[in-house]
């Protein structure tokens, strides 16, 4: 655990990223001026609800998107993503970057095998032999924990459960060993017993691969158990970043707030769960301030005028709020 | 699998019973007698309407008259009630002529169109994509026999080419290279034409369901593999998008008969679709049923390949 400070020379440093979507009614922003950094074999959880813009920006690193990006900058190691070319993008994606996606009934392609769609990777990235491939192939299924991998390998996507299609996803994310894994929620669309084996194995395979994991989830419990940091995501934009203990024991941002109380208490079945007032502003009618100013507690007189920067909080804790804002902060701050 | 081709087998001939019966009944309701094709004739007196009736047992209970067809047709002697002739060979010399016009309009059809739809899906909103939208929707709308029309005019204008029936009369004797290449002529131009319609439905159908698959996750996943666009296109997304076409596969087939009758009657080509045409008008109940017949044993047959194809090609298909 290398804790809350991002180390001197990040895998993966997204600055300003902005991303717009071309609509019907004109240009609908996705993210809006996202920074982040993912140190060497670190785990970084981006939380947010749906649409938040959490899945667009990973799928900006791989360059999958449907949408522009419009501003700011990727750097994976060294190298500038946005700068290369699309043959250049295509060695990376699947060789240095895995990526796992949230559904795993529909990410697999149903008329090849899986044995076949692990091979594709192998062969395409590491140059192997069809029969190499082939034995890596089985290796890797035997590694995600599927049992007689011979017989699976030669099997169809249709005739595997759910948890089990997710670990062939997960092992054809990790077959070329990529320094870098996105798991953009890979955990939702499965049973609760299937998500705890699921998050079990990706955390093993990121202690024996020495990979970063760059984890995409609305599900705290998932992140507390997993991640080192944690990045919160509001309506485009990054409102809270921090170790996991400090978003947890400390959050400051009254979003973060809103959700940590908003996750059911076994010991506390009785009262019933808070929930967050309103709802997400649409993309195209935000407010010039904070997105989150038309359903907080706490708002004051700069919040709905004025787009709060991320004011730190302690050494690698910070969050976007003016309650934070050492010159704006009212008297009396509400905290915690 | 073979217990599934077995029991479908079986249960298509009773369906296939089922249909001559039917085909049967309807025409009995049809209006209009073989006896009555030609009553303006002052020839034709009332005994002489009473001989053809009888010699066709068309007074016969409906039954009789299916059974002496079925028996007739199991034994090969049918005859037809315009001339006297044998159906069979009358059918199976006009099927050698249908043949080659219907396998190369086929041909032409499923080659041309999944390319140009394949390319329109891909380029969603292009130039390509509108220009091919606007031709396919233009094919559609435009009757097949004025575009035709319009071609022979073209054709025979610019390259003086006669472009009616199957051959150019007077060329029995030519050397085999002007026989051949007079007969690519004669079939060229019907063909192109009768497929062009079915390219611009099919190019619609592909480029439809193209546009289905491409959004899919495991095209995604593809992408995220590092794939290039080619495999990711033609390895990952047309493999799922080729599946319906299966079915349409089967369907082709009755096509050999009721295919093409506009253009067969266009280009004076004597195949089956105008053989069934004009035994309709002279109201030739054994070839009309027979015609029916073969239309109806070919579409079953059809339905069975591509149920059989379709287990081929998709995996979570099992024929149990």
């Amino acid at each position: 655990m290398s804790g809350a400070e991002p180390q001197a020379t990040p895998l993966l440093s997204i600055r300003g990223l902005r991303v717009d979507f071309a609509t019907d009614a004109g240009s609908v922003p996705a993210v809006r001026g996202v920074d982040l950094d993912i140190g060497i074999s670190e785990t970084v959880a981006l939380v947010g609800e749906s649409g938040c813009g959490k899945s667009v920006t990973a799928m900006s690193v791989m360059r999958l998107l449907t949408g522009r990006i419009s501003a700011g900058s990727i750097r994976f190691g060294n190298t500038e993503l946005q700068s290369l070319s699309e043959p250049e993008m295509r060695r990376i994606r699947g060789a240095q970057i895995g990526m796992v996606f949230q559904e795993p009934m529909t990410s697999l392609n149903p008329v090849l095998t899986i044995g076949k769609q692990i091979e594709e990777v192998l062969t395409l990235h590491q140059r192997l032999t069809s029969s190499a491939a082939r034995a890596h192939a089985v290796e890797l299924l035997k590694r995600v924990g599927i049992p007689s991998a011979e017989r699976r390998a030669s099997q169809y996507p249709h005739e595997l459960s759910g948890g089990m299609k997710q670990r062939v996803m997960i092992a054809m994310a990790i077959s070329c060993r990529p320094k870098l894994l996105i798991a953009d929620e890979p955990t939702t669309a499965l049973d609760v017993t299937i998500q705890a084996q699921i998050m079990d194995l990706l955390g093993s395979l990121q202690q024996e691969l020495g990979m970063a994991v760059l984890l995409i989830t609305h599900d705290l419990g998932v992140v507390a158990h997993f991640a080192e940091r944690v990045a919160v995501m509001y309506a485009g934009k990054i409102v809270e970043q921090g170790a996991v203990r400090d978003i947890f024991k400390r959050a400051a941002h009254p979003y973060t707030r809103a959700l940590l109380a908003a996750l059911p208490d076994p010991l506390r079945t009785a009262a019933r769960l808070e929930a967050i007032p309103g709802r997400v502003p649409l993309p195209r009618m935000l407010p010039a301030g904070c997105a989150f100013c038309a359903r907080c507690k706490h708002v004051f007189e700069p919040c709905p005028g004025v787009l709060p920067e991320l004011f730190p909080i302690a050494p690698g804790h910070s969050a976007a709020c003016f309650l934070h804002d050492p010159r704006r902060a009212p008297s009396n701050v509400p905290c915690q | 699998m073979w217990r599934f081709v077995l029991r479908t087998v079986l249960q298509r001939l009773l369906l296939l019973l089922l249909i001559s019966i039917i085909s049967h009944l309807v025409i009995h309701l049809a209006p209009g007698q073989p006896s009555e094709v030609d009553p303006m004739n002052p020839m034709m007196k009332a005994v002489d309407i009473a001989r053809i009736r009888a010699s066709f047992h068309l007074d016969d209970p409906f039954y009789l008259q299916y059974l002496h067809w079925m028996r007739d047709l199991v034994f090969g002697d049918l005859k037809s009630f315009r001339d006297g002739l044998p159906v069979l060979p009358k059918i199976w010399d006009r099927f050698l002529n249908s043949a080659p016009l219907f396998l190369l309009t086929t041909l032409i059809v499923w080659t041309a169109s999944f390319p140009t739809g394949i390319h329109a899906a891909l380029r969603r909103g292009s130039l390509y994509d509108r220009s091919t939208t606007l031709v396919a929707y233009t094919l559609i709308s435009v009757p097949g026999f004025f575009l035709s029309y319009l071609l022979i005019l073209f054709v025979v204008r610019t390259f003086h080419l006669p472009v009616i029936g199957q051959h150019t009369f007077g060329t029995e004797h030519a050397p085999l290279i002007v026989r051949f290449m007079d007969r690519i002529w004669h079939l060229a131009i019907p063909s192109i034409m009768a497929a062009l319609t079915g390219i611009a439905v099919l190019s619609r159908y592909v480029r439809a369901q193209m546009l289905e698959v491409i959004d899919q996750d495991y095209v995604r996943t593809a992408r995220a593999k590092g794939l290039d666009e080619d495999h990711v296109v033609y390895g990952h997304a047309l493999r799922n998008a080729l599946l319906p076409f299966v079915t349409m596969f089967g369907f082709l087939l009755p096509g050999l008969i009721s295919g093409s009758v506009i253009f067969e009657q266009i280009f004076a080509w004597p195949g089956l679709g105008l053989l069934g045409y004009e035994a309709i008008l002279a109201r030739d109940f054994p070839m009309i049923l027979t015609l029916n017949f073969m239309a109806a044993a070919l579409t079953l047959f059809g339905i069975l390949l591509s149920d059989i194809l379709y287990a081929v090609v998709d995996p979570r298909i099992r024929l149990e």
